[in-house]
């Protein structure tokens, strides 16, 4: 790996904990409700989004009651989004005459955005019209990395309060991540990136005459919006469908950095965030450094991958931009797979495989290494959980978490948020491969072949979004079976654990002595990376080594897919 | 039951154990355990495909030996279990004989009738004399006798229990050396204590503990998604290889040893031999718990309420010193002393008359009086002697200063500042004050001392290392209070102590999430050991105490509290340990097997790629299925004594103790099955049965 690319790595990192830890601040602040003194000016604006839609901020809500508000909040807007683009056809902003889409490739879509997932079974600058893009995607891209906000607040809550039961307010939670959080720095990011040429624009596609005398298509659009979000919003969900490779999305260098530099920023400043919410800074500190422990090995193994290359090929710049070379598409596809993010610099089928290796388990892991905004923390909450309840019963005292005790009710919840996403995982590709819905899809034979499908179902069950290219996606079957899959996979952890927070919030609260298992030291940090990649590995070695192993092993042996 | 000095089991406990486990074959025993029950399945399922193939004639002897080792993982589980039952069986046997066919002499309508004991019910009155068994549960009305005990405690000095007051309480299966007593009979038969503690012995109700059912929740959810890994290995395998001989050689016996292999067996069969055993370790310190809630409770307590006396000081306070006020010399004040304690029959009252003897060499020559001893009493917390000689009465009176200085200035003296200082000097240094007067004048202070413990400190110590807070209870002065608190080394404490004020400290710490535990034996205790997340009653204390409680304490030893929380902790270290150890044991297993299961597919020169996993070089797929499946059950009989005698405590902080148990357990789990599967395949090879 030549110099200035381990320059440009140690740069990278250093930037972003330099922006993640003030803006983790930020967000505790926000969320706290206590609005620094610079962005207050738009209070008002928050006022009259109350006032309109009759919402009252200030009512703290049970558990249920902020499920029950999150759930139908959510519901409309798959509603909503599924009617729009059926019927793009008759709405405004659709300069290239774009046909409504079919009731499965809206279903598929619209349970993308909502979920926070940006799965795409479509190409964006060939079947959608502007106005589908922003009104229609672009608020869920916004809304939905809100709603992951909001959930990290009502953890937090969950484990300061005491005997209290309330987790605060969704209305509130949700406006004030958008329009203080997402909002501000989306409009930062586009500005940035429009500097450096990314497209902002309204007017319809451009037709070149090519020196040969052929008519060549310029599609164009309001990207430079849609794609901070996408990045910040841990979205992922390309203007282009060539996503980020597509040099309008992403042209110069800098405009790869900042995008890479946004993937990984919120998911981190989240986990500074719950710490400060938390008033325990270290506890952020640590979590973050267990998903610093998880992830640079796995950068670390994809790099030495990449840059070995393949036996009978120099460099293996195949489905990479030249403009980015191995290590910044390495570096952004461990991101984007970390962060549930899911935006693709390069065609991830066209990595080694075991930089692939590397991608998939990040996903398998269920998005919890950085993850996706909010989720990617409150994952790992989960895998907390199980880690406590068994240091706990490790050192002899009844398991708890910042003192509070984590019982059967936690303990099962936390298991069903945890297994059920693998349990549709392993189902679903063992079905897919047996089955002509699943096969015909595949472009590809032998273990590559079940990488696509495995990558397929982890990416939508873990919301993150980004293909390993190479599957057709587009389908009745797989469109409906994947919109599923990202439903499921958003909720079945979404909603235990805002039950779990609400029980824990009833709780006492155990006072430390050194009977109590601490949760900010370096014991804590590699037991949590143990159990996640136990459990990760332990569910998923099978089917990894019949895939991305295999094709190693294949490789190095002189066979390839 | 008799103190249990057996080894952790002898032969006989052993071939017990053994058929035990044949009887725990029946499918209803089986379904009270997921993760075995899930075994037993896969047993019986290989066990027919087996005797199909035998009648086929197209007969393996490696289905044969998966099946022989299934059955074997089940045998060995229900073996365990049957090994930590039987102990409290043959304790419960014990104390059944205890109360076998016992006959009461009820008295009714002022005569004695013979009754049997199972006719005796709340509110009769009996008696019973020397030598006589007592039938039933009771409170002494009318009497004084001495008892022997040891059937129920193990413990051969008889005591004292006597009508009134705080040792009134008899139980059934327990003897009357001496003397008339006449009983209340306070509990229904087949509800007294002895049937009380029978049940718990043997675990008849045993309840499951929380952090039970959450381990019970987690072990049903890894078996869950095992059984899923297993079966959606079929759909894998089929895509990867179009070979039938391959896609068949993923066969139903080799998917149930894959499956048996991953799911938690270790933890999952040793699971109620765990628990089982912690009930009994408590048993062996002769302490009974109600339930195994109150055990695992013990585990979390962090405050601990001990009293001051027969914990942490020896019970006798002995007096050290006279010092007499001003213009008092020290044999009138010696003399004084020993007078006032001449009926004194309580060790302090000794420890005076014998310091006087010995050091000022005083005699009193009392004959010729009349004597009035008046007892000390909590309201008047004095005692002394009326000598009433030729007319005259001298009353000598010794007690707590501010009870003196009542009764002093109450008969016209008054209180000199010169005791006051005495008072609190003796005081400072922990010491208990009490002042000597005779008639309205004060004589002086004799200092009792209060002898710590010796090791108490720093046992109190590791206690704080393990996070556990102590507060000493004592009826003393805060003065004296706060000189013994230093001395013993305990983190608080409660002076001048009531019932009320306990209860209103447990509550308080219990509102900040603290667990208390405390140790009690009187009547006005009972409300304090209900309210505290973990009370010991003392055997010797009265019905009430016995009923608030959730632990008995046999031997009535205050110091065991502090054992009652380690077997509370090991409890829970086992557990986890075992958990973690059966969690890291699959790595190896899937190293062993999917090796074998993925050796023919994806072959590039004669040879699977897949088998490069095989990274123990096992000699072939069934050698190497069948290592796993034989380890898989082998371990579980080499943790039976684990599970028996609980994972070593170490009073140490939380840190330390999971880094070592995560090393031992967690560490150890991954290395260990690899070193023995492939132990198990070379023998196999030897022994050429693959």
């Amino acid at each position: 790996m030549p110099r200035q690319d381990v320059l440009s790595l140690v740069i990278y990192f250093i930037g972003l904990i330099f922006l993640a830890y003030p803006l983790g601040t930020y967000i505790s602040r926000v969320l706290e409700g206590d609005i620094p003194a610079f962005i207050r000016w738009l209070k008002p604006l928050e006022g009259i989004i109350y006032k309109v839609t009759g919402c009252n901020p200030g009512t703290d809500q049970k558990a249920r009651h902020y499920l029950k508000d999150l759930l139908a909040f959510n519901l409309a807007g798959l509603i909503i989004l599924f009617t729009l683009l059926l019927t793009q056809g008759m709405l405004p902003l659709n300069p290239q005459n774009f046909p409504g889409l079919t009731w499965d490739l809206a279903f598929n879509t619209a349970t993308s955005f909502i979920t926070n997932t940006n799965w795409q079974a479509y190409s964006g600058e060939a079947s959608l019209s502007y106005f589908s893009q922003m009104v229609g995607l672009g608020t869920q891209n916004f809304l939905s990395a809100a709603t992951g906000l909001a959930i990290v607040a009502v953890l937090a809550r969950g484990l300061v309060r005491k005997e209290s039961g309330k987790v605060g307010n969704f209305s509130a939670d949700l406006v004030r991540s958008t329009i203080y959080i997402l909002l501000p720095l989306s409009i930062i990011l586009a500005i940035l990136l429009i500097s450096q040429g990314v497209v902002q624009s309204y007017s319809s596609y451009i037709v070149a005459r090519t020196i040969e005398g052929a008519d060549h298509i310029i599609p164009l659009g309001p990207a430079a919006s849609q794609i901070a979000i996408k990045q910040l919003g841990t979205n992922g969900g390309g203007f282009f469908g060539m996503n980020s490779a597509h040099p309008f999305e992403n042209p110069t260098p800098f405009s790869n950095f900042l995008q890479v530099l946004a993937i990984l920023l919120i998911p981190l400043a989240q986990v500074f965030a719950f710490g400060r919410m938390l008033k325990k800074p270290k506890e952020g500190y640590a979590l973050v450094t267990t998903m610093f422990l998880l992830m640079l090995p796995l950068l670390a193994l994809a790099l030495i991958s990449e840059h070995q290359g393949i036996p009978e090929l120099a460099v293996n710049l195949e489905g990479k931009e030249v403009r980015t070379g191995i290590t910044d598409s390495v570096l952004w596809g461990i991101t984007t797979t970390a962060a549930s993010n899911g935006s693709v610099n390069a065609m991830h089928s066209s990595f080694t495989p075991l930089a692939a290796l590397a991608f998939i388990f990040q996903i398998l892991t269920g998005e919890v290494i950085f993850g996706g905004s909010g989720s990617g923390l409150y994952g790992m909450a989960l895998y907390a959980i199980i880690t406590l309840f068994l240091a706990g019963l490790m050192v002899g005292r009844s398991p708890e978490w910042l003192g509070k005790k984590i019982e059967a009710y936690e303990v099962r919840l936390a298991l069903i948020a945890i297994l059920v996403p693998c349990a549709l995982i392993l189902i679903g590709v063992s079905i897919g491969l047996t089955h002509p819905w699943g096969v015909t899809a595949l472009s590809h034979q032998g273990p590559h072949g079940l990488s696509e499908l495995l990558y397929g179902f982890a990416s939508t069950v873990g919301n993150n979004g980004s293909a390993y290219a190479g599957l057709s996606a587009n389908s009745p079957v797989l469109n409906t079976v994947f919109g599923l899959c990202m439903l499921i996979g958003r909720f079945v952890v979404l909603i235990p654990i805002v039950l779990i927070a609400g029980n824990i919030s009833f709780k006492k609260s155990t006072p430390v002595s050194s009977g109590t298992f601490p949760t900010d030291g370096p014991l804590f940090i590699i037991l949590l990376a143990g159990v996640v990649l136990i459990f990760g590995a332990l569910t998923f070695f099978p089917v990894l080594a019949l895939g991305p192993i295999a094709e190693h092993l294949l490789m190095a042996a002189g066979q390839y897919f | 039951m008799r103190k249990n000095t057996k080894p952790l089991f002898n032969s006989e406990d052993v071939i017990k154990a053994i058929k035990d486990s044949f009887t725990k074959l029946s499918p209803k025993v089986q379904l009270q355990n997921f993760v075995m029950f899930v075994v037993y399945l896969g047993a019986i399922l290989t066990s027919l495909i087996t005797i199909r193939e035998i009648a086929s004639g197209n007969f393996s002897s490696f289905n044969l030996q998966i099946t022989i080792w299934l059955w074997f993982t089940v045998l060995f589980a229900n073996f365990a279990e049957a090994l930590a039952e039987g102990k409290g069986k043959a304790q419960a046997e014990s104390l059944r004989s205890a109360k076998e066919n016992l006959t009461a002499k009820r008295i009714k309508g002022g005569k004695e009738e013979v009754v049997s004991a199972t006719s005796l019910h709340i509110g009769d009155h009996y008696s019973c004399s020397a030598g006589e068994v007592i039938p039933a549960d009771g409170e002494i009305v009318e009497g004084i006798a001495s008892v022997d005990e040891s059937a129920i405690t193990g413990e051969s000095a008889p005591v004292i229990r006597e009508s009134g007051g705080d040792r009134s309480a008899v139980t059934a299966g327990t003897k009357v050396l001496s003397d008339r007593i006449v009983i209340r009979v306070t509990a229904e038969p087949g509800q007294s204590y002895i049937d009380k503690l029978i049940a718990m012995v043997e675990g008849a109700n045993r309840q499951k503990t929380p952090n039970e059912i959450a381990l019970g929740i987690l072990l049903i959810a890894l078996t869950a998604v095992f059984l899923l890994a297993v079966i959606t290995l079929k759909g894998f395998i089929h895509y990867s290889t179009t070979e039938d001989a391959i896609r068949a050689g993923y066969s139903v016996p080799v998917m149930i040893a894959l499956l048996v292999c991953l799911i938690p067996t270790t933890i999952g069969g040793l699971l109620s031999a765990i628990g089982i055993s912690g009930m009994e370790r408590l048993l062996k310190k002769n302490v009974i718990a109600k339930s195994g809630k109150a055990v695992e409770a013990a585990g979390d307590v962090d405050v601990l309420l001990l009293d001051k006396t027969g914990t942490i000081t020896l019970g006798n306070r002995m007096a050290s010193e006279f010092i007499p006020v001003e213009m008092v010399d020290d044999i009138t004040l010696a003399t004084a002393a020993h007078l006032s304690s001449a009926k004194d029959e309580t060790p302090e009252g000794r420890s005076i008359i014998q310091l006087a003897e010995i050091k000022f060499n005083i005699k009193t020559d009392l004959s010729g009086s009349t004597l009035e001893y008046i007892p000390f009493a909590a309201e008047t917390r004095m005692s002394g002697l009326n000598i009433t000689k030729d007319g005259k009465v001298r009353v000598m009176r010794k007690g707590a200063s501010d009870a003196i200085e009542r009764f002093v200035t109450g008969n016209g003296g008054n209180f000199p500042q010169s005791a006051r200082n005495i008072v609190k000097s003796v005081a400072q240094q922990g010491g208990t004050p009490l002042v000597v007067c005779e008639d309205a004048r004060v004589l002086g202070v004799i200092h009792l001392k209060d002898i710590v413990k010796s090791g108490i400190k720093e046992r109190f110590g590791q206690l704080r290392k393990m996070g556990i807070k102590t507060i000493m209870i004592t009826g003393d002065n805060p003065l004296t209070a706060a000189a013994i608190a230093a001395e013993a080394g305990v983190d608080d404490f409660l002076a001048e102590a009531t019932p009320e004020m306990k209860l209103e400290r447990i509550r308080r710490e219990q509102a900040q999430g603290h667990m208390i535990a405390m140790v009690g034996d009187g009547t006005n205790d009972a409300p304090a050991l209900a309210q505290a997340d973990v009370g010991v009653a003392m055997n010797t204390g009265t019905q009430a105490a016995r009923e608030a409680g959730n632990m008995v304490d046999l031997d009535s030893n205050p110091t065991k509290l502090i054992e009652v929380v380690e077997t509370g902790k090991q409890l829970l270290m086992t557990r986890g340990a075992l958990t973690t150890f059966s969690i890291s044991n699959d790595v190896a297993k899937y190293f062993a097997i999917l090796p074998a299961i993925f050796a023919g597919i994806y072959v590039v020169k004669g040879r699977g790629v897949l088998e490069g996993l095989d990274i123990m070089n096992l000699h072939s797929p069934q050698s190497a299925i069948l290592s796993a499946v034989i380890f898989n059950a082998l371990i579980i009989v080499a943790l039976i004594p684990l599970a028996l005698r609980g994972v070593k405590y170490r009073p140490l902080g939380a840190r330390e103790v999971l880094g070592r148990n995560l090393i031992v357990y967690g560490f150890g789990g991954l290395i260990v099955p690899f070193i023995g599967i492939w132990i198990i395949d070379h023998i196999l090879v030897l022994l050429n049965l693959v």
